[in-house]
């Protein structure tokens, strides 16, 4: 099953995570908490070139759970591709024959950037808790450092989906002359409580695991309960009433009648547990309580008094994109969103698509999104100079 | 929900007119933008701050690759995202025939805009009174083409009964230009009713 000949085609092919290091002490970051980390290590990928006036580059931020590596495969064996290797490669939506792509793992991550899942140089013991508390505002500043270092000026493009779209947003305002346009997919300025009561159980789950012991579990004894238990409750969260009936109905896994007794018998349940338990293969428990946190705490309309307040000085076209069954991150927060947006003049367009698939719409719409995504950038690219 | 078919409406030129109206660098917020022509000429051609309002996610992609800035809504629910007076005109360019609700379309492109340029076209043309005279049947026409079951444009009215329409809400009639088929301005005033395949109204609430 490891022939690759195929899937290689429209593919970036092979490629290698990168890494890029600064804050060496003594002059490390300063962090929103008012707390100062050092050194902080990003990985990173890159996908196609950087043009020589180096106005081409486009940097993707990936969700909750994803990575840097977003297209293309590490190896040959690999069975699947980056997260959003449907959309970025040769001919894709952020197609790599134009344009050069960039993604990279955020700032409390557990796949290559620094997070509590890393060493801390001083102690020489895992951060675990000791790390500090990481926010949005702190992870795009960390992606800005990367920005810097490739010397790129001026992005051709940010964007993200859903955790995402919030990064896209917070480096319209933190960094509103450093890109040319923006596209925020179903996404939010504040999560709703709601999404934040999903979170705190998440959370609860994970520090309920009697091995998660205050953060400091071991690689062979970690909170793997809780961890699986947290995915599944995302899951539903990514799905929608109507997505589930389509996939799963009422179907049993692997019997024709009730076996009346309490073990999982129906198709939803089994696919929740094998979502669970191969999340907890791939992610640290500690960094989905950091990452989530920080989610929670995102809230634009509070920190600048309100939403228009927050993009006053946003200069980017900026481009707003929500799905119709998503309950997570619903179109009306997408609409307040471009609302403020409009009434400050910004050059900011809306689609709502309409989807069944939930707030996970944003994998999987691809269609509708290339169409979308192709046509805009490809204006971007005609208006050049202007 | 309002569908316009572009393959198969007959779209006659009445941009020429629209863009003798507007004045340079106003704002400019058009309902129901179609693939965004018009905004983009009075974008290039008027210097304005245009922005579209459109329920079609294709012409929505078409309007974007244009480099045009559109809010994918429906008009019949109102104009939510839109503060009060925010632009100087809103345009409702051969759309009154197919919302359900006109009235308070209309109301709403008052709201947010100084004035509103409304254009639809002229069920009181000859052709169609006669139409119906001799066949009995429900006219079609090159502007309205469909069949009674399949038609969108559910709301059929004559220039007189616009004027009338205004009157009744106290909307205040600044142009009036009642146009032919090529978009020439018909020159008898108390024929245009009969002459006019389409009506072109500017108005605005009587106190500005």
């Amino acid at each position: 099953m490891n022939d690759n000949s195929g899937k290689m085609t429209d593919s970036v092919g092979i490629v290698k995570t990168k890494c890029f290091t600064f804050a060496n002490p003594p002059d490390e970051m300063m962090l929103k908490c008012g707390k100062k980390l050092g050194p902080v290590t990003l990985a990173y990928e890159t996908y196609g070139a950087l043009s020589p006036e180096k106005d081409n580059a486009i940097l993707i931020f990936h969700a909750l759970t994803g990575d840097s590596h977003a297209a293309g495969y590490h190896s040959e064996k690999d069975s699947k591709p980056g997260w959003w290797d449907t959309m970025v490669g040769p001919g894709k939506a952020f197609d790599t024959n134009k344009y050069f792509i960039i993604c990279s793992n955020y700032l409390g991550g557990c796949k290559g950037t620094t997070g509590p899942d890393d060493i801390n140089p001083k102690t020489k013991k895992k951060y675990g808790l000791s790390f500090p508390v990481v926010t949005i505002t702190d992870m795009v500043k960390v992606q800005k450092k990367l920005i810097d270092h490739l010397k790129i000026k001026k992005l051709l493009a940010v964007a993200g989906g859903s955790m995402g779209g919030m990064l896209t947003l917070e480096w319209l305002i933190s960094y509103p002359d450093s890109t040319r346009s923006a596209i925020a997919i179903a996404t939010t300025s504040r999560l709703s409580p709601q999404a934040i009561a999903f979170d705190h159980v998440g959370r609860n789950a994970i520090i309920s695991d009697q091995n998660w012991h205050n953060g400091t579990y071991d690689l062979d004894s970690i909170p793997k309960e809780g961890l699986a238990i947290a995915r599944m409750i995302g899951h539903i969260t990514y799905l929608s009433d109507a997505s589930m009936h389509k996939k799963f109905g009422r179907r049993l896994q692997s019997r024709d009648s009730f076996g009346y007794d309490i073990s999982s018998e129906f198709q939803v349940e089994n696919y929740l547990k094998y979502q669970g338990d191969k999340f907890v293969e791939r992610f640290d428990a500690n960094t989905y309580l950091y990452l989530t946190k920080a989610m929670d705490y995102f809230d634009l309309p509070s920190r600048y008094g309100s939403l228009t307040q927050a993009f006053k000085n946003i200069s980017a076209k900026t481009l707003v994109i929500s799905f119709t069954s998503d309950w997570l991150f619903p179109p009306y927060q997408s609409k307040e969103i471009v609302k403020a947006m409009m009434n400050l003049d910004k050059d900011v367009s809306y689609i709502e698509i309409k989807s069944s698939y939930g707030h996970d719409a944003f994998l999987l719409e691809t269609n509708h999104l290339t169409k979308i995504v192709k046509s805009f950038l490809t204006n971007l690219k005609l208006n050049d100079g202007k | 929900m309002i569908a316009k078919n572009n393959e198969t409406y007959f779209f006659y030129p009445n941009y020429e007119k629209i863009l003798s109206i507007i004045e340079p660098k106003s704002k400019v917020l058009d309902l129901g933008c179609g693939t965004g022509e018009l905004l983009q000429r009075l974008i290039n051609e008027k210097n304005v701050l245009g922005r579209g309002v459109e329920i079609d996610e294709k012409n929505i992609i078409k309007c974007i690759a244009k480099g045009l800035s559109v809010f994918q809504g429906n008009i019949d629910e109102g104009l939510a995202e839109y503060h009060d007076k925010s632009y100087d005109y809103v345009i409702l360019n051969k759309t009154l025939q197919v919302t359900h609700k006109p009235e308070f379309v209309i109301k709403e492109m008052l709201r947010v805009g100084k004035k509103a340029i409304v254009s639809f076209p002229n069920f009181g043309h000859y052709s169609i009174r006669l139409n119906l005279m001799f066949t009995g049947k429900m006219p079609k026409t090159e502007i309205l083409p469909f069949e009674w079951y399949d038609t969108p444009n559910i709301r059929l009215l004559t220039i007189k009964d616009f004027k009338t329409f205004c009157t009744k809400y106290s909307f205040k009639i600044l142009d009036c230009e009642c146009l032919s088929r090529t978009g020439r301005k018909i020159k008898f005033c108390f024929l245009s009713n009969l002459f006019a395949q389409e009506g072109l109204f500017v108005i605005s609430y009587k106190k500005i």
